[in-house]
C-alpha cells in the first residue's frame, strides 16, 4: 500500500520570459505511488481551488518517451533517479519531510517561457541544419541488401533513443547541447544509409549548436542527467566527424558542401 | 494527447467510426483516482508472461506466490488453447474484465490481473528474460516499486487508440474540399479493431507512399493562383469565432478545474462506452453528457488570462471537443446493434461469449456529419459500404 508523503516545496514562479522570477512556497501532502507530474497535477488543483494561478509546466507522453516535460529538482536535472525522465520519477524517491526546489532547466538558450516551462526551440535549429537524408522511395528495399553490422546498429539505437528534452544542456556547466547534437548525427553517421550527407550534415549541426549553445569541457554532467543513459563516447565520435569534414574534399566524394 | 479531430469536424468534415475504440489490454493499473495516466507495457510481454486470477475469492489478498498451481486460473490458456495468452486485444482486454468484475481481481485495489513470468524465468533463465524487456521490467518497477523478476506485474485494460477519425476517400482528401487528414487523425486502415504497429504503419504508409501522389492532384490544378489574402472576410471570421469561443471559456469563471470534467466525463465513458456495452448504458451516458457539457461551459473555472501560455485554456478548448466528440462516440456505439472487433455490445454475442457481428446490416462505415451543437439529435449519419470482391468475411476464432 501507499504512503503519505508531506512535503514542502520551492517552485521557480514567472510571468512570461521579460518578468522577474521568484521561488514560491507549497505544502502538500502525496502518496507515494504518484509520479512527480501527479504531485504537480495535484498542487494545481489545489491552487486553482484557492483562486491561484496553476503552475505551467511542459509535459505530453508522460511514459518517458516524447522528451517534453523535465525540470530541475533539487539541483539535478530529471531529479535524483538515474536515467528517469521528470514523468517518470515517482515519489517514493522522497522522504516525508522533504524540501523539495523545482526550477526550469537553466541555459541561456533555453529562455523561460512561464514558471517551468522553457523554450527549447534551439534544438530545432540544430536538427532543422541537418537537412534531409537521401532515400530511395518507393517500395521498401530488401533488407538484407545494406548490411550493418551489429554493434553499428545497437550504437545507432542507443543514439537514436535521445528524446531530446534537453536536461544534456541544463546539466551542463557550461550549458553545452555536444550531447544532444552528437546523439543526433551519430544515429546516422554510423548507418549506410546516412553517409550521402555525412559531412555536410556534421559541419552544419556542429556549427550551428555552437551559435546557441557554450562550450563543451568534458564534464560528463550530461551522459549523468541524461533519462536515455547516452553516452559522451559519440561527443567523441561527433569531434572526429567534424575534424574529417573539415578536412575532406567534398567535391570528390560528391558531398555538396551545404545542407 | 490524440491529433485534435474536433475543429475540423465541428467546420463540416464528417467523423468515421467514432465508437472504435480500442483498449489496450496490458497497462499497469491505476492506484489512486488522481493518476493521469496508466502506463503502458509492450504488448510484447503476453509472448512470455502467462495470464492469471485465483480460482479462490479468498485468494485476492494472499501474496502470489503462496496460491498453488492448482488454485490459479489461467483464464486465456483456458478458453483460448489455440492462442493463450497471445489472444488479440479486445478478447485479453474483456477477459481481464470478466476476472476482476467477477471479484478476482489482484493488487491493493483489487484492480488487476497477474501477468506471471516466473514459468518463462524457469524455463530461459533470468538473463534471456532480461535481454528480451529488461527495459520494460525496469519501467514497471519505476512506476510500481515492485520487481517483476520476483512476483507477477499487474495488468489492467485502459483506453489506449481511437480506431475512428475524420472520414477520408482513398486519396486522404476529408469532406472538406483541400483538407487531408493523414495517420492518427484519419479512420482509414484499422476499421473496428487495430493489430500492434499498425498505427506506425499507417502514419508511414499515409505520409510516405499515398499522400506524395494524390495532394499533388488537388495541389496542381491551383498552380498560379493567387494564395488567398488574409484580408478575405473568412479570415476575421476565423478569428472572432476563435477569440469568441475563448472569451466564453475564460469568462465563466466557475468553481471548478478543467481536470475536474475531464474526469467527470472520462468516467461516464468509461462506465457506459468502454470494454463492454449495452443500450441501457449508452442511453445514460447520452443523458449525462449533455447536462455535464453545459455545466462544463457555464461553470469551468480558469485562472489566469488568455495572452501568452494558459495551460487551463488550452486543455479547456480540448475538453471542450471532447464533450462533444464523446456524444457523437456513444450515439454511435448506440446505433451500432452487433458486435465488431473492439466494439462489444452485450446484446449481441454468441452462445459462449464472444462477439456476434451483423454483417447484413452493419457491413459499413458509419460517417457522422456535424449539423449543429445538440449532437444527439442534429448529427446526420452517412453510411459507407464495405465491398469485398477477392476476400470475404469470415468469423474469426482463437478457441
Amino acid at each position: 500500500m501507499s504512503n503519505m508523503l508531506k512535503l514542502t516545496l520551492r517552485v521557480w514562479r514567472q510571468d512570461g520570459p521579460d518578468s522577474p522570477g521568484r521561488f514560491e512556497t507549497y505544502h502538500t501532502e502525496i502518496a507515494d505511488d504518484a509520479s512527480f507530474l501527479e504531485m504537480l497535477d495535484y498542487v494545481n488543483e489545489d491552487l486553482i481551488a484557492k483562486d491561484k494561478e496553476p503552475i505551467t509546466f511542459d509535459h505530453d507522453c508522460r511514459e518517458g518517451i516524447c522528451g517534453t516535460c523535465g525540470v530541475m529538482i533539487n539541483g539535478q536535472a530529471h531529479g535524483p533517479q538515474k536515467a528517469t525522465a521528470t514523468c517518470q520519477l515517482h515519489m517514493r524517491q522522497f522522504q516525508s519531510g522533504d524540501t523539495i526546489t523545482v526550477e526550469p532547466w537553466r541555459a541561456a538558450a533555453f529562455p523561460v517561457v512561464k514558471d517551468l516551462m522553457v523554450n527549447r526551440a534551439s534544438f530545432d535549429r540544430i536538427i532543422e541544419s541537418g537537412g534531409y537524408i537521401t532515400v530511395s522511395t518507393g517500395a521498401a528495399p530488401e533488407a538484407n541488401l545494406t548490411p550493418v553490422p551489429k554493434d553499428a546498429a545497437d550504437a545507432a539505437m542507443d543514439a537514436a533513443a535521445c528524446i531530446g528534452c534537453g536536461a544534456c544542456v541544463a546539466a551542463c556547466p557550461n550549458s553545452a547541447a555536444q550531447l544532444f547534437t552528437s546523439a543526433k548525427l551519430q544515429h546516422l553517421n554510423m548507418l549506410p544509409q546516412g553517409q550521402a550527407e555525412r559531412w555536410a550534415r556534421t559541419e552544419n549541426m556542429v556549427e550551428t549548436m555552437e551559435e546557441y549553445f557554450g562550450s563543451c569541457t568534458n564534464h560528463g554532467e550530461c551522459q549523468e542527467a541524461c533519462p536515455k543513459e547516452i553516452t559522451i563516447d559519440f561527443i567523441a565520435m561527433m569531434n572526429r566527424d567534424y575534424l574529417k569534414a573539415k578536412l575532406s574534399n567534398r567535391r570528390r566524394g560528391g558531398q555538396r558542401t551545404a545542407g | 494527447m490524440p491529433p485534435p479531430r474536433g475543429a475540423p469536424h465541428r467546420k463540416g468534415a464528417a467523423f468515421a467510426n467514432p465508437c472504435y475504440t480500442q483498449i489496450h489490454p496490458t497497462c499497469i493499473p491505476p492506484s489512486d483516482e488522481f493518476q493521469s495516466k496508466l502506463t503502458l507495457m509492450s504488448e510484447s510481454l503476453r509472448n512470455d508472461g502467462r495470464i492469471w486470477v485465483p480460482k479462490n475469492l479468498d485468494d485476492v489478498n494472499v501474496d502470489a506466490a503462496s496460491i498453488p498451481e492448482a488454485e490459479r486460473d489461467y483464464y486465456l490458456e483456458r478458453k483460448y488453447p489455440a492462442f493463450g495468452n497471445l489472444v488479440p486485444r479486445d478478447i485479453a482486454s474483456r477477459n481481464a474484465k470478466t476476472a476482476v468484475d467477477s471479484g478476482r481481481g489482484v493488487g491493493p485495489l483489487h484492480n488487476g490481473v497477474y501477468l506471471d513470468f516466473s514459468d518463462a524465468i524457469g524455463r530461459l533463465g533470468h538473463d534471456t528474460i532480461a535481454a528480451r524487456y529488461g527495459n520494460l521490467f525496469e519501467m514497471y518497477e519505476r512506476i510500481t516499486g515492485e520487481d517483476p523478476y520476483r512476483v507477477p506485474m499487474r495488468i489492467y485494460p485502459a483506453t489506449h487508440y481511437t480506431m475512428g477519425g475524420l472520414w477520408v476517400d482513398y486519396n486522404l482528401q476529408t469532406t472538406i474540399p483541400g483538407l487531408f487528414a493523414v495517420g492518427e487523425a484519419n479512420f482509414s486502415d484499422h476499421g473496428a479493431n487495430r493489430l500492434g504497429a499498425s498505427a506506425l504503419m499507417q502514419g508511414l504508409a499515409d505520409g510516405y507512399f499515398v499522400l506524395p501522389p494524390t495532394i499533388a492532384g488537388y495541389l496542381a490544378p491551383q498552380l498560379g493562383n493567387a494564395p488567398l489574402s488574409t484580408e478575405e472576410p473568412v479570415f476575421a471570421q476565423a478569428e472572432a469565432d476563435a477569440k469568441e469561443r475563448i472569451d466564453r471559456l475564460m469568462g465563466a469563471k466557475g468553481t471548478h478545474s478543467v481536470d475536474h470534467y475531464h474526469r467527470e466525463l472520462g468516467k461516464i465513458i468509461w462506465d457506459d462506452c468502454g470494454m463492454a456495452r449495452n443500450a441501457a448504458g449508452l442511453e445514460k451516458a447520452l443523458s449525462e453528457i449533455p447536462p455535464l457539457r453545459e455545466e462544463f461551459r457555464r461553470d469551468v473555472k480558469i485562472l489566469g488570462t488568455a495572452e501568452g501560455v494558459n495551460q487551463s485554456l488550452e486543455k479547456a478548448l480540448r475538453v471542450d471537443d471532447f464533450m462533444e466528440l464523446a456524444e457523437l462516440k456513444v450515439r454511435d456505439a448506440l446505433h451500432r446493434e452487433e458486435s465488431c472487433g473492439c466494439h462489444f455490445r452485450e446484446e449481441h454475442q454468441t452462445p459462449e461469449g464472444e462477439a456476434l457481428r451483423d454483417d447484413e446490416n452493419f457491413a459499413y462505415v458509419a460517417a457522422w456529419e456535424y449539423a449543429g451543437p445538440d449532437i444527439a439529435r442534429d448529427a446526420v449519419l452517412h453510411k459507407e459500404n464495405l465491398v469485398f470482391d477477392e476476400v470475404h468475411l469470415t468469423q474469426r476464432s482463437y478457441k
